[in-house]
């Protein structure tokens, strides 16, 4: 080995000890988080719908569900008013008019939608549904948008399955575009 | 265009750019020939001058110590405004009155607001920091474990990705800079590392992404690339030297310097390590630019350059021609600003605005401009450059290239017409 080399090999074992010398006196005053608890607060759910809970629910079940917590906000069907609308304006996101942008329109995962309103809905007591209601009124907005049928039923294996009219509907930003 | 001399009285003025824009020396050197005639030509007439009254409070002792200190009484007009969803009192925003502030630090109690369900009232004893995902140690952390690590401070903007949204109109919103652009404020921001943390719970190689989840009832979650969580991301304990705001995220939040707003997750109680983004409701359905095609723009993440003059403008009435400064805010989520331009004649012509120091990276940077307004139409206006060399494009440039139909990330050169009144509106130039 030449010189050379030996002061290389001795600088990166300089280098090495002393990002291990750097980890080691990190202050590491977290705790180990265990398994249950992690699940009690691991509620998102990506497209894959890995973490998707047990339970079902179909549109029909749903409509229940909406007219006892979801109508006073979202107005009939989905319509909107005094909140978001949720059914309808697909084919109103290219040209000059404003898009009307709803579940059914624009939202590319139907996993997003079981996210969002087990975290988030109904806005004055969220996370109170039970994981079946959630389902019902995600098939009952998705039937509403024509993208599931009526007989559908809406699970951990079913949703994720679920081609959203808007999937392919979105570009990943690169400055200059 | 050729500088307009005449409108000056008879001093040797540094004319920079049409209507009146002066060279900053005028105000930064005291004691200069030029100075001295135009302090002297502005001097008001003696007799018409107030009395030197003795005041009470020049004879009688002021009030006593508060623990908590307030602005003057005289000062209840520098306050936020807002508006919130339907049915709710506290989902909205809330906006800064940047017309009424000055530097480049905006006051805890009126830094924007935006928020999905309310404020929280969090206990910071019970309130816990869960990272876990793609780790090899997913880790629990107290507000009082992360006070002993160590902590940095970083001064950075934050910029509610809706912000500017008015721009987007077809007519020019009659409303002035805290109604168009006050959901942008500047605080010093104290915290620990997020990549300290995430290296003690080690990353697993296959990651890419991190979901940042509030603790409000909104739960609000955005995905964060790993390479930016790893870079400069502040788990922000502190603002402005004080704990964080409950408006703003106490006891945590999350701290992306130069990212929209809304990804800066308030309330921080969880980190998730992930593969890939989580597609959460925020990064789909909302804070995406709906482009003519219909296509949509999706993690438009770093807040584009962006200047916008806070003095004069609306509601800011100029009582007599004579010499102003012209000042306002530039800031760039890719970096330093380099360069503010001012107009005065509806971008006929240009001059560079003084940088106040200090400029930092992905911070507000305050510029002032000496103005001598000659009483007449003025039409007034601002353009930042960045130090990528970006350009901060005009209100046409910006819909030509986006179209106007969607509401976010909105940048563009703001434009105020001074009437021969002193009048400031917002006009489209």
């Amino acid at each position: 080995m030449s010189t050379r080399s030996a002061l290389l090999v001795a600088a990166l074992g300089f280098t090495m000890a002393s990002a291990v010398a750097f980890a080691a006196e990190s202050p590491n005053l977290g705790r180990v988080a265990t398994p249950e608890e992690i699940a009690a607060w691991d509620i998102s759910i990506g497209p894959d719908g890995v973490g998707l809970p047990p339970g079902s629910g179909t549109p029909k079940q749903g409509e229940t569900v909406y007219a006892a917590k979801c109508f006073a906000c979202h107005g009939e069907k989905g319509a909107g008013k005094p909140n978001d609308q949720l059914v309808g304006g697909q084919g109103t996101l290219p040209g000059d008019k404003p898009p009307v942008k709803t579940v059914g329109s624009f939202w590319p995962y139907a996993t997003t939608v079981f996210d969002y309103v087990r975290r988030a809905m109904p806005h004055n007591e969220s996370k109170s549904l039970t994981n079946d209601e959630i389902y019902a009124v995600v098939a009952y907005i998705l039937n509403l948008n024509g993208i599931i049928a009526d007989i559908d039923i809406m699970d951990a294996r079913t949703l994720p399955k679920v081609k959203m009219p808007n999937r392919d509907g979105f570009v990943t930003f690169s400055r200059g575009k | 265009m050729a500088a307009d001399r005449s409108t000056v009285h008879g001093s040797d003025l540094d004319i920079v750019a049409g209507n009146g824009l002066i060279h900053r020396r005028m105000f930064l050197t005291a004691g200069t020939a030029a100075a001295a005639a135009v302090a002297s030509a502005a001097l008001p007439n003696p007799a018409a001058a107030d009395a030197l009254p003795v005041e009470p409070w020049m004879k009688l002792p002021g009030s006593g110590f508060v623990g908590y200190g307030q602005p003057s009484k005289y000062e209840e007009k520098v306050a936020r405004t807002w508006n919130t969803a339907p049915g709710t009192t506290g989902t909205g925003a809330a906006r800064t009155p940047l017309q009424l502030l000055d530097g480049m630090i905006t006051p805890n109690g009126v830094h924007f607001e935006r928020s999905h369900s309310g404020i929280p009232d969090i206990n910071p004893d019970t309130h816990r920091l869960l990272i876990h995902g793609l780790v090899k140690r997913p880790l629990v952390f107290t507000l009082e474990s992360l006070g002993r690590y160590p902590r940095e401070s970083r001064v950075a903007f934050l910029e509610c990705g809706g912000n500017g949204q008015l721009l987007y109109q077809k007519e020019p919103a009659p409303v002035g800079v805290q109604a168009i652009h006050g959901l942008v404020s500047c605080a010093e921001w104290t915290g620990v590392k997020l990549s300290v943390l995430l290296q003690e719970a080690g990353v697993d190689p296959k990651a890419k992404w991190i979901l940042a989840e509030g603790a409000d009832a909104a739960g609000m979650s955005r995905s964060v690339p790993l390479a930016k969580a790893m870079e400069d991301a502040l788990i922000a304990l502190y603002q402005n030297g004080e704990r964080v705001r409950p408006s703003n995220g106490y006891p945590m939040r999350l701290l992306l310097p130069g990212y929209e707003g809304n990804i800066n997750v308030k309330w921080l109680r969880r980190i998730k390590v992930t593969e890939g983004p989580t597609m959460t409701k925020d990064e789909t359905s909302k804070y995406t630019i709906t482009l003519p095609d219909g296509k949509s723009l999706q993690f438009v993440l770093p807040q584009e350059g962006k200047s916008v003059i806070t003095q004069p403008s609306p509601g800011l009435t100029m009582k007599e021609p004579g010499l102003y400064e012209i000042s306002g805010l530039a800031w760039s989520g890719y970096g330093k600003i380099t360069k503010v331009e001012v107009s005065a004649d509806g971008g006929k012509s240009w001059a560079n605005a003084a940088l106040q120091p200090p400029v930092l990276s992905k911070a507000l940077t305050r510029f002032r401009m000496p103005w001598r307004w000659n009483g007449g139409p003025a039409v007034l206006q601002s353009r930042a450059t960045d130090e990528t060399g970006y350009v901060q494009p005009t209100r046409e440039k910006m819909i030509a290239a986006r179209g106007n139909r969607t509401i976010y990330h909105a940048n563009a050169i703001t434009t105020w017409a001074v009437s021969d009144k002193g009048e400031v509106k917002h006009v489209y130039a």
